[in-house]
Order: structure tokens, then sequence, then C-alpha cells
């Protein structure tokens, strides 16, 4: 049937674009975060050097998780964004605010204010998109395909908590970029900060895990039937943790980035098996929010052709800036 | 009261995509100056092309890093707001929205650095190369989000299949009745909005004499551009206009202020029109003129408002005096290029201050002017979101209430007043420090981060004293 293959290869693309924007706009969020706690000012102009060149690229994959969630399966767009209402509006004035705040800050010469948007902006957004997945746990109340919940029923204790958690895993996602990427004392500072920052995350994840099957007795089911291959996900998510903690005590540069990395893929496909194949929970599944088959068909050209291209320059861009970044050097 | 979160959505939404549009209007111009003078000092190796390649990138670096912000919060606006409307219309919008994101942002954004920062890292043929993927970049976007605008007005290839609209032909929708039109119209405006940018800037580094050769080159080279460009893009609105009469008549109507369908109809030259009682007061009026103008004969037929009930009116007043904004400030920039052709005469242009200050004030009348032409075409289609298939009732996520709708306006102002004041404070420093010593770093002390607005290296704020 051609319509369910257009479906499934469309969920994989969108899960790669989102997976591709956690990541990659993750670890500047998490710097955004660390940045109030940083040792000094000169510390916290090398943090913004370091993901200066990056950075606005790594934000057009949200919009493309947008624009492509619109185009493959519109019913996800169309019910949680008004679901979202709030904590999207929350979300983007942080991405405002931390945005201008990026660019301002070097020009200023007092940076306290802009050192704050930058701050703040992050951790809103962060916590927002936290929140964004605990809500997505929870699921969403809907009729004949329409969101019918009320404003606030995103906001709970327990989508506060997976807020707080995406804070914390984002900071743990800086530091270990900053291992990679920075070196003396910024680098010594991240080196303390990681297993803490590691402990912190461990908590949240384990709380979570333990919460979700109360949360949608569904979820519970999954992981407690008979498929057993799927609880290799949390064990790779534990073996990472494992590695960056080793990698933090060997004083490994690139080990703690990679790890982190992995430990979030696997958080993230296990979070994806638990509600495999709802996307609009409990609810849809994705062939109920899929968009006509021409339509998917047509993006789908497109898309196939130009990612690689697209992949090929960001992966470029990341080669040009490799290397460590040194205090008062920016890039010119 | 009650609070209406249709209205307020609609307010919102015209906020935030006004706001956002003010961007783009400028940059798609000026990217394609950008790639022109860098061209130019390519084949040349004249350092006045250089010169002026590397003042303007600084203005373009914040200007299009504005307008990345306001672009993002516009991406989601037709979810949060709109959800009915993106559900039923998602199969020709989603895939529209999508292709410009692949095709034209990650485009943009990949070729933005080395443009900006790239010129003593990479050879000169790949930063000329940059320069004009930059600048195709904002081409292929117009592209993809006009035809998807225009399909709202004039839709085309699609069908309603039970509240959704299926794509019978992707040519056909694409490349819909107005989507030429409208896509020469605003490419039009974006050059001219550039033309008389780089006019106003350059007029005032002569009138203060500043790099006298580069913005004379500068000046001149914008004169004869829109020269050409200014009556083009009235033969061109000519067009658009005729196009509208026949696929939107009441639109047109509202833009005439006619609401009785006749032949031989005056062009009201001033008139307050009126709902409520479904005619106009204070009419000054050139008889026949607006037959003339829309039919091409002095008694062809033009169609009234009352044509339609009275809530499929558009908000007549608004649509009018739109319209005649924009017209009229279309003839002011006529007029200026050609009194500026006048002064070509014995390189008067150069010297003539009271030319210099008007090009100057001018610099802003296209964003004005192209801000009230999608007054004009998008009140112009109300009560219909999509023309005469659904209506902005109809389109409105169901679950939005008064309260959310009123507080999110309300912050969206609240953060763009913030973001919009930064930015101008900071466009006048760069233009106030512009083309003086643009090899020196104004201060060693900032430092330069490889992001767009940092391509500038001006202090935002003065500097205190001891600091
Ligand atoms: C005719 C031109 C035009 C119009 C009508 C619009 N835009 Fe726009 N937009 C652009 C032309 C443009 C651009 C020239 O391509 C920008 C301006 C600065 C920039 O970075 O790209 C841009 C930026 C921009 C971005 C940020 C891109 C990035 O991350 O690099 C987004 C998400 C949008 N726009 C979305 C929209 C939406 C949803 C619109 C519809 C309501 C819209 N734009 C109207
Ligand atoms: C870029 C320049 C644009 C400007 C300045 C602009 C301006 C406006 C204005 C003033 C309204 C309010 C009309 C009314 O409520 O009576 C409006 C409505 C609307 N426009 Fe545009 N528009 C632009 C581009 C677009 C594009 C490209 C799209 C879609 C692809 C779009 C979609 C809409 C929608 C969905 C509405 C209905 C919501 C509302 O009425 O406020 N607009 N726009
Ligand atoms: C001088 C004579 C001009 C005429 C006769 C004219 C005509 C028109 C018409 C009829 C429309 C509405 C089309 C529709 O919605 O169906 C329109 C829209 C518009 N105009 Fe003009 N125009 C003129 C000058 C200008 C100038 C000088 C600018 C800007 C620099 C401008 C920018 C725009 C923009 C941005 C729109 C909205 C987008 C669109 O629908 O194309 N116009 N114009």
């Amino acid at each position: 049937m051609e319509s369910f293959d257009l479906s499934l290869i469309w969920a994989v693309i969108i899960a790669f674009g989102i997976i591709m924007y956690v990541l990659m706009d993750g670890f500047d969020l998490g710097l955004g975060i660390l940045f109030p706690f940083a040792p000094s000012e000169q510390d916290r102009d090398v943090m913004m050097n370091t993901v200066a060149p990056v950075w606005d690229g790594n934000e057009t994959w949200l919009v493309l998780g947008g624009a492509g969630l619109l185009g493959a399966f519109p019913l996800v767009y169309s019910v949680l964004l008004p679901a979202l209402y709030i904590g999207v509006f929350l979300m983007l004035t942080g991405l405002i605010f931390r945005g201008i705040a990026f660019e301002f800050r070097f020009k200023s010469h007092s940076r306290r204010w802009w050192s704050r948007a930058f701050a703040g902006g992050s951790m809103v957004a962060t916590f927002a998109q936290g929140a964004v997945v605990g809500a997505y746990i929870q699921g969403f109340e809907t009729e004949g395909m329409v969101y019918t919940g009320g404003a606030f029923d995103w906001l709970t204790p327990f989508s506060v908590l997976t807020g707080f958690g995406m804070m914390a895993g984002f900071a743990l996602l800086g530091a270990t970029w900053l291992i990679l990427k920075t070196e003396g004392d910024l680098q010594a500072w991240a080196y303390r900060i990681a297993p803490k920052l590691l402990i912190g995350v461990l908590v949240v994840f384990g709380v979570v895990s333990l919460w979700t099957p109360f949360v949608d007795p569904s979820v519970w089911d999954r992981w407690f039937s008979n498929i057993q291959l799927i609880w290799i996900l949390p064990v790779l998510a534990l073996a990472c943790a494992f590695l960056i903690y080793s990698g933090v005590k060997r004083h490994h540069d690139v080990l703690p980035f990679l790890a982190t990395l992995g430990m979030f893929i696997f958080t993230y496909l296990g979070l994806l098996v638990s509600r495999w194949p709802y996307v609009v929970p409990p609810d849809y599944t994705l062939w109920d929010a899929a968009s006509a088959p021409e339509s998917q068909l047509f993006l789908l050209v497109g898309t196939v052709i130009v990612i690689p291209v697209i992949l090929g320059y960001t992966g470029w861009s990341y080669w040009v800036f490799r290397g460590k970044v040194k205090p008062g050097e920016g890039y010119h | 009261m009650e609070l209406d979160p249709l209205l307020l959505s609609r307010l919102q939404f015209a906020f935030v995509v006004a706001f956002h549009a003010i961007f783009p209007i400028f940059t798609i111009g000026l990217a394609t100056y950008l790639a022109l003078l860098n061209g130019l000092f390519f084949k040349t190796g004249n350092p006045a092309w250089k010169r002026l390649a590397e003042f303007w990138a600084k203005v373009f670096a914040v200007v299009f890093g504005m307008g990345v912000v306001s672009g993002i919060v516009m991406s989601f606006q037709f979810g949060t707001n709109w959800s009915n409307f993106s559900q039923a219309s998602a199969n020709f919008l989603g895939p529209m929205l999508s292709y410009e994101v692949i095709t034209a942002f990650f485009l943009e954004a990949g070729f933005l650095g080395v443009l900006l920062f790239g010129r003593d890292k990479v050879p000169p043929g790949a930063h000329l190369f940059a320069a004009l993927m930059v600048a195709l970049g904002t081409f292929i976007s117009s592209f993809w989000i006009l035809s998807a605008n225009s399909w709202m007005h004039t839709p085309q290839g699609t069908e309603l299949i039970d509240g959704t609209f299926h794509v019978t032909s992707w040519w056909a929708a694409i490349f819909n009745p107005s989507f030429p039109y409208r896509l020469g119209h605003m490419l039009l405006a974006s050059f001219i909005t550039g033309g008389f940018v780089v006019a106003g800037v350059s007029a005032w580094y002569l009138l203060i004499g500043r790099d006298q050769l580069a913005n004379r080159k500068a000046l001149s080279m914008s004169l004869w551009l829109l020269l050409v460009l200014t009556p083009a893009q009235a033969v061109l609105g000519d067009f658009h206009g005729l196009n509208t009469l026949e696929h939107q008549p009441t639109k047109v109507a509202a833009m005439e202020g006619n609401w009785e369908t006749q032949s031989g109809a005056p062009l009201l030259l001033f008139a307050l029109p009126d709902r409520d009682i479904q005619g106009n007061h204070f009419e000054i009026a050139i008889p026949k003129m607006a037959s003339l103008i829309l039919t091409h004969s002095f008694d062809g037929e033009v169609p009234g408002l009352k044509e339609v009930p009275r809530d499929e009116q558009p908000p007549v007043w608004i649509t009018f005096w739109s319209f005649r904004i924009m017209v009229a400030l279309g003839f002011l920039m006529i007029a200026v290029a050609f009194y500026g052709l006048w002064l070509r005469r014995d390189e008067r242009l150069y010297r003539h201050r009271v030319y210099l200050q008007t090009l100057r004030l001018m610099s802003i009348t296209p964003f004005i002017a192209a801000l009230a032409g999608w007054f004009v075409t998008e009140t112009g289609r109300a009560p219909w979101l999509v023309y005469g298939v659904m209506t902005h009732a109809e389109g409105l996520t169901p679950s939005l209430t008064g309260g959310m709708a009123l507080f999110t306006l309300i912050g969206y102002m609240a953060v763009y007043a913030v973001v919009f004041y930064a930015g101008v404070f900071y466009l006048t420093r760069v233009v106030r420090g512009g083309m003086l010593d643009n090899e020196r770093e104004p201060d060693e002390q900032v430092e330069r981060p490889m992001r767009p607005f940092s391509a500038t290296h001006i202090p935002f704020d003065t500097e205190r004293q001891g600091g």
C-alpha cells in the first residue's frame, strides 16, 4: 500500500529532523543555561564563541520540524500547537531574546543585560521544550481531530518535571561540549560540573521512567508486553551515562560529548517506542495524521535530494570551525 | 466584555507578519545589490566597490538577523491561531512551506557565513559565489511563500473534499492566477526598497562629505535603477489590478470605494467609505476615470460592493486608504527618480542639497508603500481566508480563547518593541560609523563571533567613562 509506506518514510524523516534539532540546538541552549554560573566574564565570551559559527544553522532544523509536520502530518501540527499555545509562545520569546542577545552582547560595553537575556531566553526555551515532551507523553484531549482541552492542560507536575529534566540534559550537553571545545580553567570547570549534571539528569530520567506508566497505562503495556528487545534502549542509554562518567574521570576530551549525544539518542528512541505508532497520543496514529499521499510524495521527492546536500554543507561548516577556542579569539 | 479570539488573532497575525515583512522587503533587494557589488569588484578590482560591499554587508547582517528571528515566529502562527485552516489546507501549504525551508532557508544560512566573514578565508570566486547563493536563497524563499499566499487569494488546482483541500494539479496550484503578478510586484518592491535606501544613505554621506567617490557611484547606480523600476512597478501594478478585477471583484470594489456596480465609474481621490451607510462621505472624484483605468474604456463596468451581502464585504476604508497611500507613494517615487535624471546634467546631482535631503527622507517610503500594499491585498480578501471557500472564522483554532489570544498579542508587541528598538538603534550606529574607517577595528575590546550581526563591529552602546 503506497500511503502506508510514505507515512512511514515521513515518520522517519521527521523523527530525524527533530533529533537533529535537539542535539544541535541542545548544546548551545545548554551553554545559555550554564552561562550565569561560568567562572568569569571572559569565559562567557569564550562560551559564546564556541557556538557562534554554527548556532544559526542549528535553529533552522526547528523551522524544518514545524514545516515538515504541516506537510506530512498536519494533524500533529494542528493539534499540538493549539494545545501548547502558551508554551510555544514562551519558547519563541525565549528564542528571540536569546537570538538577539547573541548578536548584541558582543557589541555592547555593558554586557550584563544581554547576558541575562541570553541566559533567560535559553532557560525559558529549554524548559518549554521539555514541558512539551511531558505534555506529549500525557497525550491530548481531542474530539473529531480537533484539540478541545484548555490553555494550561499541558502544564502539570509531570511536564514541569520533564521541563527541568530537559534543562539538566541540555546543560550536560553544554558542559561536555565545553570540555570538547575549550581548555584551561573553563575546561576544568566544565569537568567539575559535568558529573553533577549527570547525576541530576539520571535522577530525573529515573523518576520520569517510573512515573510514565502511571501517566498512561498504555506505555506500561508497551514496556511490559512481550517485545523485550526494546529494553536494549534504556540499557544503551545507561551505558552511555557510564561512558560520560568514565570519560570525565579520565579527562578524555571527546568521549563525554559523544556519549551524551548517545544518551540523548537512545532516550529519544525509547520515547518514540513508548508511543509508537501514536503521533497524537492517545487517539491518533501516524496514518490518521498523515496528509494526502500525493502531498507526501510531492514533498518527498525534493526532500530526498536536498537533505543530503544540506547535511553536506552543515558538516563542512563544523569542519571549518573545528578545534579548541581560546580566550580572546573570536572568529573573523 | 467578551474578548473576541477571532479579532485578536487577526490583529496578532497582521502585527507579526507585518513586522516580519519589513525585513525581507529590504533583504531581498539588498542581497542582490551585494552580489552585484561583489561581482563588480571581482571583475574590475576597483576598491570603491569593495568598500561599498563591505559597508552594505554590515547593514545586511543586522536586517537579515531580524528577519530570521521574526520568521521563526511566523512558521508557528498558522498552527497556534489558525489550526483549522492549517489542517484544511496542509496538503498544499505544507509542501510549499517545507520546500521553502529546505531549498531557501538552509541555502541562505549555509552561505551567509562565507559572504559576511569569508572574504579573506576563501578565494574571491568562492566569495562571489556565496553572495550569489544568498541572493538566490531570498528569491527562492519569495517564490514559495508568495505562491502559498497567492493560492489563498486565487485558489486553483485544488479540490475541497470533506473539509480538506486536495491538490489535483500542482502546476495549477503553484502557478495560480495571481501568483506571477504578486511575485513580480513584490520583487520589484524589494528592489525599489533597496534602491531608495542605498540612494538615501549615499545622499546623506555626500551631504556630510564622506567618501565622495564610492558614494557618487552608489547614488548614480541606484538612481539609474530606480528610473527603470519605479515606472515598471506602476505598470505591473496596473496589470495586477486587472487580474484582481477578474478574480476578486469585491476587493477591487473596496480599493475603489465603489458601492454600486456601474459603468463609467468615477475615480475617487478622497472619500470616507462607511459600511454602515453602504456609501461614502465627502467624495472628491474624477468622472469616469476608474472605468478607464480598470477596463481601459470610459464606459466600462466596475463591480460594486453591494454585489455581495454586507457580512461578506471587506473592511472597506482600510483597503481604500491603503491603496491610495501605496499608489500616491508610487507616483512620488517616479517623480523623484525622474528629477534625478534631470539633475544629472553637469553633475548637479551630487551637489543639489535639497534633492539629496529629499532622497534621505525617501528611503522610508518604499517600506510604507509595501506594507500598505499588503494591507490592500489582505484586508481586501476579508472575510475570506481562502477566497470564496473558507472564512477567517472557519479557519480559527477552536480551542483558542480571547484571553489566550490577548496574552500573546500583548506579549509579541512587547517583545518586538524591544527587538525593533535594539535593531534600529544599532543600525543607526552602523550607518553613522559607516564608510569612514572601514578597515580599522573601532574597539579592540569588542570581539566578533561569526554571526550575522557580528559582521558589524560597532559597539552597541556608547562607551562608558572608565569602562
Ligand atoms: C517575499 C518575501 C517573504 C514573505 C512574504 C515572507 N517571508 Fe519569511 N523570509 C523571507 C522572505 C519572506 C526571506 C527573505 O527569505 C527571509 C528574510 C530574512 C531571512 O533570513 O530570510 C525570511 C525569513 C523567514 C524565516 C527564518 C528562516 C531561517 O531560519 O533562516 C522563517 C521561518 C520565515 N521567514 C517564515 C515565513 C512565513 C511563515 C511567512 C508567511 C506568513 C513569511 N515568512 C513571509
Ligand atoms: C509579507 C507580507 C504580508 C503582510 C504585510 C501581510 C499583512 C496581512 C494583514 C494586514 C492581514 C490582516 C487582514 C485582516 O484581518 O483583514 C493579513 C491576514 C492574513 N494573511 Fe497576510 N500578509 C503578508 C503575507 C502573508 C503570507 C505570505 C501569507 C501566507 C502564506 C499570509 C497569510 C495571511 C493569513 C492566514 C491571514 C488571516 C489572518 C488575519 O486576517 O489576520 N500573509 N495579512
Ligand atoms: C504606482 C502604482 C502602483 C499600482 C497601480 C499598484 C497596484 C497594486 C494592486 C492592485 C495591488 C493589490 C493586488 C491584489 O491584492 O489583488 C497591490 C499590492 C501591493 N503593492 Fe502595489 N501598486 C503600485 C505601487 C507600489 C509600490 C511603489 C510598492 C512598493 C514599493 C508596492 C507594493 C505592493 C505590495 C507589497 C503589495 C502586496 C502584494 C501583492 O499583492 O502584490 N506597490 N499593488
